[in-house]
């Protein structure tokens, strides 16, 4: 069945008793409150991590037409990556040789290389053309809210008052290490929380010096222990802080890598049970006008260290992932506000431009290029681009659809007009809503996961099942029955039991359904 | 079912969990337990005779306005720091009166009510509310368009010393009358304004001199007189012995004010008080002070005045009078730790000279504004704005115009107040008839203005100036941040932009790192040069939207941040 299906329809559960810190209670009743409790966790159990590589990236020296070297060679013999040195994507296309990582979880199937984006009528100006990226508008329409953030007022209808809530205690989305971006303004309010590090005394950004020891020191320090105390969020972000970690080896050492930096701090935070949807982290110094790659080694330089580090961000991000179990409920996506020219200038640069690719990635993606290679001109002038192929609020728009489950309805208030391009595994066409019983069954992903003493798990009975048997049952990893969840016959529909493991030390379990002769099992991760 | 039943333990434990707004109430968590034990500055009141440069013009304007405007500070920059004193000795808009904005206030929009009945005989309708809105619009108003003088501050400061509150005098034109008093007296002599107060309906009615009659005397105001108004209470020294001076002499100087009441049927006009004086309700016995008044004895007469102006001299003779507003005075303007060497070299030579001057308080405001204690370093950006300092500093900042016509010229003002309110400082309405405690309350003090409440209060307003602005009746008050960008000395560089932005908005230098942090919020992974172009491309098309708009969203966001770090809750 589609994921959105699974996700929107309201949970038609009736009553089923399961076990809650040790209690007995009732299970969910249908009501309005628990619609809405149904598409709060549609909105929150997946997230997107959005990549902002500052500056204008040169696209044509990321991903490079393997089959148009004579007009590369033309038009920037001085930063030309050697073809020999290309890593390969298909026959016709491939990456700058460092971005080695990147390149192996594309082999995996992880990595959507999607060709020249952008949309029409290209602005060259980087506040502007970042603003039209961010806010998801036309080249010529002034919009105050971002694309991030109209979709996270839709899920979070009036957002902040009344937040953080029992279902959401957490930020809908963070940016880290600098402010809120405007991608995540909503239209009243700013949907996104900023920090810096959670592993510093202060987390609001603007903090990082101590102030000296006089009368004025004295008095910041106090307004800086309320600011701090006040912000909404804070304590939430400290304790996923304090109970996430990072496992993968492949994490650059704390100051090398600032991307690699900002996306372990997503990782530990994860970890750490957090809530929050929408992370943003980003990249300076893609403004490449000169010095790009150093003359006669052009696979070495400004540019090639700007893309080693994504790549080493990323690949590290989604090792730990992997590690830690939740690789399956985070999309990356990255992007510039525009691409550079197709011909270099004589400062070994390349001056702002338009459409180029960039990068979807995560387990749950349609691995592979989408689009063809740009066709570059045998002798491209100084004001030649790349030509727009597909529009970047398609690709906004499968996240906002087909990764977050947003109805087409929805989508078309955040992104009128948009149709998602095919990024997202299982997502696709069709756009309307499902509002029928389910058609197999299924053990979805335990929500949160890792969870720190409490967590939702779903699972779905088909139609044609009619009333059938199900045990629901967690085991510890040496085989150990922990804790019998459901124990009776259920109906068709999608059921929900939540499980706290108060009783229960740190470690991975197993939660196992038995519906009838259907059998499956998931692994979840309790975090204390 | 109820929402509690369904979730159970899971709603419990989401409750106990510390996460969501943590801990709001307790609002002095982080307020000082104990006085700060930082080093503090040994200078006095000696002259100062360093650098006069643009740390001490902004410190001296920061400290005696409510916020330097970039107009303010580009004009004092060529003065030398007499004539910056001069200018901020000055007194300005002293008569000033509130003005109608809307017709139910008995007297047509854009006349002041100050001398109209207090209701229409030929209406139900009571005119107060509106009247104190007025009032309260009106006297944010001065402060918001105030000029480069102390005089707004000693406004305030005054009304801090010689509280009345809205909520108990609940008469517009006497409290008008009461501020009246406050502005003729700010620059001129506390005696005076003492002896003013007393007789004033506003204050009768406060401190229930209406009720204190020779049969049935009331101390309420004989007390405050002493404990709050002029000598100040010291420790206790003995059962009713406050040291400076005794509960005996609280009653006696009750007996002195017996017969005096306000009086409504007086219209506000110079020179007459709106009060009277009932000799049937005076008494007329000879009064005994105590052994720390010298034991003197204030004889009895008929007239009122005499026995009120022979009570003022003999408090105005201790000196520890004079020192006790010297005190309130530091705690106002410099900062509100005073321990010895700042008693010993501030405190007695500031009093000193006010005594020496009989009372005149600019020769003492002179002597501390051009002391090295006020420009020692150890004083620059110690003070937490008071709201209302908060609230109207913003708009000086940048420069906000306000609307020509007087309604909605008064909503803009009394959006000000209402701000200000809700972060605690409600103008004309203080919280007792000590002031306002952030500037007596020990060990707190300014700490006591910022909590978990009031700081997300401060953060939301200084966002709404700066992004949004606050529209009413087709009017946005806004900051224009383009035009105090481009009046920067400097603004195609970046790094000028920051500095001479940041000196203007913080009173406290920021560190390297904070600078380069906001320089990465106004062009995030850029080389310099790209903020420059970006400007140059705004500048030579200043007609067209998108380019504007490019550049306006990211000042907008610079400013906000700025406003909403802790430094500018600084002065």
């Amino acid at each position: 069945m589609k994921r959105r299906t699974f996700l929107r329809r309201a949970i038609p559960v009736s009553t089923i008793p399961f076990l809650l810190g040790g209690h007995t209670l009732q299970a969910f009743g249908r009501s309005p409150f628990l619609d809405g409790l149904a598409s709060l966790a549609a909105a929150t159990d997946r997230v997107l991590i959005l990549i902002q590589l500052n500056g204008g990236n040169d696209g044509l020296n990321m991903v490079i037409p393997r089959d148009q070297y004579a007009a590369l060679a033309a038009a920037r013999s001085n930063i030309m990556i050697a073809e020999s040195r290309v890593l390969a994507l298909t026959a016709a296309t491939g990456l700058h040789p460092a971005m080695t990582g990147l390149h192996a979880l594309y082999n995996e199937g992880k990595v959507a290389v999607v060709q020249s984006v952008g949309y029409p009528s290209p602005n060259f100006s980087h506040f502007r053309a970042t603003d039209i990226w961010l806010t998801g508008s036309d080249s010529n329409q002034i919009l105050s809210s971002g694309w991030m953030g109209r979709y996270l007022d839709q899920a979070y209808p009036g957002f902040p008052t009344g937040y953080p809530t029992v279902e959401m205690p957490d930020p809908l989305a963070i940016q880290i290490g600098s402010l809120v971006s405007p991608g995540l303004q909503g239209p009243s309010v700013s949907m996104g929380l900023a920090i810096t590090n959670p592993n510093t005394t202060y987390i609001l950004p603007g903090a990082e010096d101590t102030p000296p020891n006089t009368p004025a020191g004295h008095e910041l320090t106090f307004v800086r222990d309320v600011a701090e105390q006040t912000s909404l969020y804070g304590a939430a972000i400290r304790n996923a802080a304090s109970k996430g970690k990072t496992l993968s080896t492949l994490w650059p050492t704390a100051g090398s890598n600032s991307l690699a930096d900002q996306m372990k701090i997503v990782a530990q935070l994860m970890s750490g049970g957090l809530r929050t949807g929408i992370y943003v982290v980003s990249l300076g110094g893609f403004d490449t006008h000169a010095g790009q790659a150093v003359g006669g080694a052009t696979d070495t330089g400004t540019h090639a260290t700007l893309l080693s580090r994504v790549s080493v961000a990323i690949s590290a991000f989604m090792n730990d992932a992997a590690l830690q179990g939740f690789q399956d409920r985070v999309v990356g996506l990255t992007f510039s506000e525009f691409g550079r020219r197709i011909k270099s200038n004589a400062s070994t640069g390349t001056d702002h431009g338009a459409a180029a690719p960039l990068f979807v990635f995560g387990s749950n993606v349609n691995g592979g290029v989408v689009g063809s290679n740009p066709v570059l001109p045998a002798a491209a002038g100084s004001n030649d681009n790349i030509a727009m192929q597909f529009d970047y609020r398609r690709v906004y728009a499968a996240i906002v659809k087909d990764w977050f489950g947003a109805t087409a309805t929805q989508l078309n208030a955040i992104l009128p007009g948009q149709q998602p391009l095919p990024l997202i595994k299982g997502g696709g066409a069709t756009g309307v809503e499902d509002t029928s019983l389910p058609v197999s069954f299924e053990l979805r992903q335990n929500y949160p996961n890792p969870f720190n003493g409490e967590t939702r798990i779903r699972f779905a009975v088909p139609a044609d099942a009619g009333s059938v048997p199900v045990r629901l049952v967690v085991y510890d990893m040496t085989g150990r029955e922990v804790a019998v969840l459901v124990d009776r016959a259920v109906g068709a529909g999608i059921h929900e039991v939540g499980f706290a493991a108060t009783h229960l030390a740190s470690g991975a379990y197993v939660y196992r359904l038995q519906a009838g002769a259907h059998v499956e099992a998931r692994k979840m991760v309790l975090v204390r | 079912m109820d929402r509690r039943t369904v979730l159970g333990g899971m709603l419990d434990a989401a409750l106990a969990d510390p996460s969501p707004h943590a801990n709001p109430s307790d609002p002095l968590a982080f307020a000082n337990t104990e006085l700060p034990n930082t080093p503090r500055a040994l200078s006095g009141l000696e002259p100062y005779t360093g650098l006069w440069g643009r740390e001490q013009i902004f410190h001296l304007l920061r400290r005696t306005t409510f916020g330097p405007s970039p107009v303010d500070l580009q004009a004092f920059q060529t003065m030398s720091m007499t004539a910056a004193l001069d200018m901020i000795l000055s007194t300005s808009a002293v008569d000033s009166k509130p003005l109608a904005t809307d017709s139910r206030e008995m007297v047509a929009v854009g006349d002041t009510w100050v001398y109209s009945n207090a209701r229409d005989p030929n209406s139900t309708f009571d005119p107060t509310g509106a009247r104190y809105t007025s009032l309260k619009s009106w006297w944010t108003g001065l402060m918001l368009q105030q000029s480069a003088s102390v005089m707004e501050k000693m406004v305030l400061f005054w009304h801090d010393h010689f509280v009345t509150q809205r909520n108990v005098v609940n008469e517009p034109r006497f409290q008008w009358r009461y501020i009246d008093l406050l502005r003729q007296h700010a620059l001129g002599n506390w005696k005076d304004l003492a002896r003013e107060m007393t007789l004033t309906g506003a204050m009768l009615r406060y401190l229930n001199g209406n009720v204190n009659t020779r049969t049935n005397p009331n101390e309420n105001y004989g007390r405050e007189l002493q404990e709050l108004f002029t000598i100040g209470k010291g420790p206790l020294a003995g059962p009713g012995d406050y040291t400076t001076y005794t509960e005996a002499d609280v009653k006696a100087a009750a007996k002195v004010l017996t017969g005096w009441q306000d009086d409504s049927t007086v219209l506000p006009q110079p020179g007459v008080r709106p009060s009277k004086f009932t000799l049937s309700r005076h008494d007329t016995s000879a009064k005994q002070f105590s052994a720390r008044y010298g034991n003197r004895t204030i004889a009895g007469s008929t007239d009122g005045i005499t026995e009120v102006n022979a009570l003022l001299d003999m408090i105005f003779e201790q000196e520890e009078t004079a020192k006790h507003l010297c005190r309130k005075l530091y705690r106002w303007f410099v900062y509100y730790v005073i321990d010895e060497a700042v008693e010993a070299n501030v405190i007695v030579p500031m009093a000193n000279i006010l005594r020496q001057n009989n009372y005149n308080v600019l020769p003492a405001l002179r002597a501390l504004f051009q002391s090295a204690h006020f420009y020692d370093p150890l004083n620059i950006g110690c003070m937490i704005k008071s709201p209302l300092e908060f609230a109207a500093g913003i708009p000086r900042i940048f420069s906000m115009p306000t609307p020509a016509d007087i309604a909605t010229k008064y909503k803009v003002f009394y959006y000000i107040a209402t701000q200000s309110a809700a972060m605690q400082q409600d103008i004309a309405d203080p919280p007792s008839v000590a002031g306002w405690p952030a500037y007596y309350q020990t060990p707190q003090f300014y700490e006591l203005w910022i909590n978990s409440d009031t700081l997300p209060r401060r953060a939301t307003l200084s966002n709404t100036l700066v992004k949004n602005g606050y529209s009413t009746s087709g009017f946005k008050f806004v900051a224009d941040v383009i035009t105090f960008t481009a009046n920067l000395p400097d603004s195609r560089n970046i790094d000028a932009l920051i500095e001479e932005s940041a000196r203007i908005i913080f009173a406290v230098p920021l560190t390297a790192t904070q600078k380069a942090f906001l320089k990465q919020t106004l062009i995030p992974g850029l080389p310099d040069y790209e903020w420059t172009l970006e400007w140059d491309l705004y500048l030579a098309d200043p007609g067209n939207a998108t380019k504007r708009n490019a550049v306006l969203t990211k000042l907008q966001a610079l400013y906000a941040f700025m406003l909403s770090m802790p430094e500018f809750q600084l002065q």
